[in-house]
């Protein structure tokens, strides 16, 4: 069923070694008016993901990168069915499970988690924190196979160890509001470990922590992808970590993918114009190294009103007349390396030059 | 008046924080959050407080508005505002007279604190409205002004908080923190939530608000490139003390503290291959029961058993620049 979607260029596959495929999935909201507007215009359709296709395959870290607002949040939220899809299809293990029954969903639901990007709303601010990083293994003890307190207990520590909560005693008792930000966060992916799921969505899991406890979680995590197989969303918009954390990555405009490839390759050929601009905006931290420059300058267009022809071309230092009317198809270029512009060629080459210039 | 005729006018500045120190009660016994915190700041100047996760940099920052929880109490320490003491206003005096309209705040997690039942452009303006007198299309047209600057759509003037991203509600919170024009802005990990691009556009517009009105801020972040990027004055903060204060050139390129020069190290660079992330080793320290001499010592690849016995003050490492280091003038990148 899956097959009749795909065509040579969409860059899904169904063989085994895939855990999650998305194919063209498209998510729209219909966005409230006030009841005297509603009667003089009909209301916004915010398309928040506009057709987006992409597989995770076992043990990998993929990575999704992309625009505040460009719709990352909205595909894993779609990807975990808990906001419904517009149109598309989610494939998770071969299975169709975009309309899945309630009933199979909870048999789904321990395999896949999901670390939400805001952990000030994600985490129940009545229990403590041994009640949250517990509460998945409570609710599924019968799917685990865990009996005692004891054991509970046992498994509540170990993943706080793992995302350094240490000592663990002293923070169990706790309640979240007596947690820093950074430390709200990593209960947060205390809690989705636990459970030792297939995939674990990670929304800007780790945005509030310093580099250091960001290491020690990020390596336990690819440890965990090596050695036991778990695959990973991870959503973020540091490039620079997706660099070192991420297998391959894709890079989302307004509600779409316009480049996706090997991690390593992407970040350093990059070859969509917008891509590129997110590279260069990297800041690095010398005070005296480049300053950050406003490179895709213009206004970010609204979802509600995505630009004709390439959605990018508002912006675009390459455009031409063709983007303004054509939108660009994800292509694949070599290897593993899709783009969706018409003038990469062009982009790409200018890239490179002012690289090199500039150093 | 007497400082005039001496001429110590022109030093006095802006905000002056001295000795802080503020425990949070838990059942395990108290939390030492902030531990005898110093630092200045001069109009039109941007400090860096940066450090780990749960090293006390929130506290901090609402330990010095007074915004703190039941559990959270001041036990030493100033604040001075233009020398006036504000940690001896009453609630009704700060909320009226210092927050908001002298020192806003955009708080971590900022972007859950917006009502869900109102629609993200009127409660910029209704908070407008609440500490100025000006008609509603005025504020109104503020309001679109900013989120235009910080780069929303005005046409989701309308859009309630849910029907945002996570970045979309950050900057909205960061254009109600800039609506009244504050003198001093504290802003607590305000792009974590944003791409690199927006973040630029945030930062480039508080870089301009900061020269044109002489705008002074704080910025509380874990990433040290954002505090290179913006600052004038650094203070690494370390188990609630701060380890290392200076301008930020100095600490970047000559750190005198070995914390900062692990957490230097450690940034994970665009350029070249993929590497295993580096971390500074062992672990975040007891804040309940820290160690007794330096509180880096269980982790620092340099200690002595001085380091481990005796605890070292902030001290000048080299002009304009300290480090509360037993051989911080040893040390180097
Ligand atoms: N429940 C909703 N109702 C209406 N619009 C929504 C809703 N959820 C998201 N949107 C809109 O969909 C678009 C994509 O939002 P999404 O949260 O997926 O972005 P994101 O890429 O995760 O951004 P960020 O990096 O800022 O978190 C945005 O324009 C947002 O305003
Ligand atoms: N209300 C509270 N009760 C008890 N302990 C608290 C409370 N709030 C914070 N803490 C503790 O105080 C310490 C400092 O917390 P703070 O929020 O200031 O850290 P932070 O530096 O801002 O960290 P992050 O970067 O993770 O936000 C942490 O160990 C935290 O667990
Ligand atoms: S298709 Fe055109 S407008 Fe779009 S990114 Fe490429 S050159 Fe720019
Ligand atoms: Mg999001
Ligand atoms: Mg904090």
């Amino acid at each position: 069923m899956t097959e009749a979607l795909l065509t040579e260029e969409t860059p899904v596959s169904s063989s085994d070694n895939v855990i999650l495929s998305i194919v063209d999935l498209k998510k729209v909201f219909i966005a409230k008016l006030g009841f005297f507007a509603s009667l003089r215009r009909s209301p916004n359709r915010i398309r928040a993901v506009d057709g987006v296709s992409f597989e995770i395959r076992r043990g990998e870290i993929f990575g999704l990168a992309g625009e505040s607002g460009c719709g990352k949040t909205t595909v894993a939220r779609t990807a975990l069915r808990l906001v419904e899809p517009t149109s598309g299809q989610i494939i998770f293990k071969g299975k169709d499970v975009t309309h899945v029954s309630r009933n199979e969903e909870a048999r789904l639901r321990p395999k896949m988690q999901i670390v939400f990007q805001d952990p000030y709303e994600s985490i129940n601010s009545r229990f403590s924190v041994f009640d949250v990083v517990a509460e998945g293994i409570r609710i599924n003890k019968g799917l685990l196979d865990v009996r005692s307190d004891a054991q509970i207990s046992d498994m509540v520590e170990k993943a706080m160890n793992v995302v350094q909560l240490i000592p663990p005693s002293q923070f169990m008792p706790r309640f979240p509001h007596e947690l820093s930000g950074g430390q709200r966060q990593r209960v947060a992916i205390a809690r989705a470990l636990i459970l030792q799921p297939e995939l674990i969505i990670m929304d800007e899991p780790v945005s509030m922590l310093d580099v250091s406890i960001r290491a020690e979680v990020l390596n336990v995590m690819i440890k965990l992808s090596q050695e036991f197989g778990i695959s990973i969303l991870f959503i973020t918009h540091d490039l620079a970590l997706a660099k070192h954390v991420t297998d391959r990555l894709a890079i989302m405009y307004l509600g779409k993918i316009v480049e996706m490839g090997q991690s390593a390759e992407l970040i350093d050929n990059p070859l969509h114009p917008y891509a590129q601009a997110l590279i260069a905006a990297i800041p690095v931290p010398d005070p005296d190294g480049r300053k950050v420059k406003v490179f895709a300058g213009g206004e970010v267009p609204s979802a509600i009103s995505i630009p004709p022809g390439c959605r990018f071309h508002t912006r675009c230092p390459y455009v031409k007349e063709l983007c303004k009317t054509a939108e660009p198809e994800l292509r694949l270029i070599s290897g593993e390396h899709y783009v969706a512009c018409h003038y990469y060629e062009e982009a790409s080459a200018a890239y490179k030059n002012s690289r090199y210039s500039s150093n | 008046m007497q400082e005039i005729s001496q001429g110590k006018i022109s030093k006095m500045p802006l905000l002056e924080v001295k000795d802080l120190q503020m425990y949070f009660s838990t059942k395990e016994g108290p939390v030492h959050a902030v531990d005898s915190i110093s630092f200045s700041l001069e109009k039109g100047e941007v400090i860096g407080l940066a450090g780990e996760s749960g090293s006390g940099k929130t506290s901090i920052a609402i330990t010095l508005l007074g915004l703190l929880p039941a559990n959270g109490k001041i036990i030493g320490g100033n604040v001075l505002v233009e020398n006036k003491d504000i940690t001896k206003l009453s609630e009704a005096e700060l909320s009226k007279e210092i927050r908001w309209k002298r020192i806003s705040l955009v708080s971590q997690g900022a972007m859950n604190s917006l009502n869900p039942v109102f629609r993200v452009g009127d409660q910029i303006k209704e908070s407008i409205l609440a500490h100025e007198s000006m008609d509603k299309s005025r504020a109104e047209d503020i309001v679109k002004h900013l989120l235009v600057e910080v780069g929303i759509p005005v046409d989701r003037y309308n859009s309630f908080p849910h029907e945002l991203s996570g970045g979309m509600k950050q900057r909205s919170i960061i254009a109600m923190a800039l609506a009244l024009d504050p003198e001093i802005v504290i802003a607590d990990e305000p792009t974590t939530a944003l791409d690199v691009i927006v973040q630029a556009q945030i930062l480039v517009l508080l870089r301009n608000l900061q020269k044109s009105k002489n705008m002074a801020m704080i910025l509380i972040t874990h990433d040290l490139s954002l505090v290179a990027e913006m600052c004038n004055k650094v203070a690494i903060i370390y188990a609630g003390q701060i380890v290392e204060y200076g301008p930020a050139s100095r600490i970047f390129h000559n750190p005198k503290h070995p914390y900062t020069i692990g957490l230097i190290k450690a940034f994970p660079n665009i350029e070249g291959k993929r590497t295993r992330l580096l971390s500074i080793s062992g672990s975040p320290p007891d804040l309940i029961h820290p160690p007794q001499g330096c509180r880096f010592a269980p982790r620092c690849p340099y200690a002595t058993a001085k380091c481990t016995s005796e605890m070292p003050l902030l001290e000048s490492a080299e002009p304009n620049h300290d480090a509360r280091c037993w051989y911080a003038s040893e040390m180097h990148l």
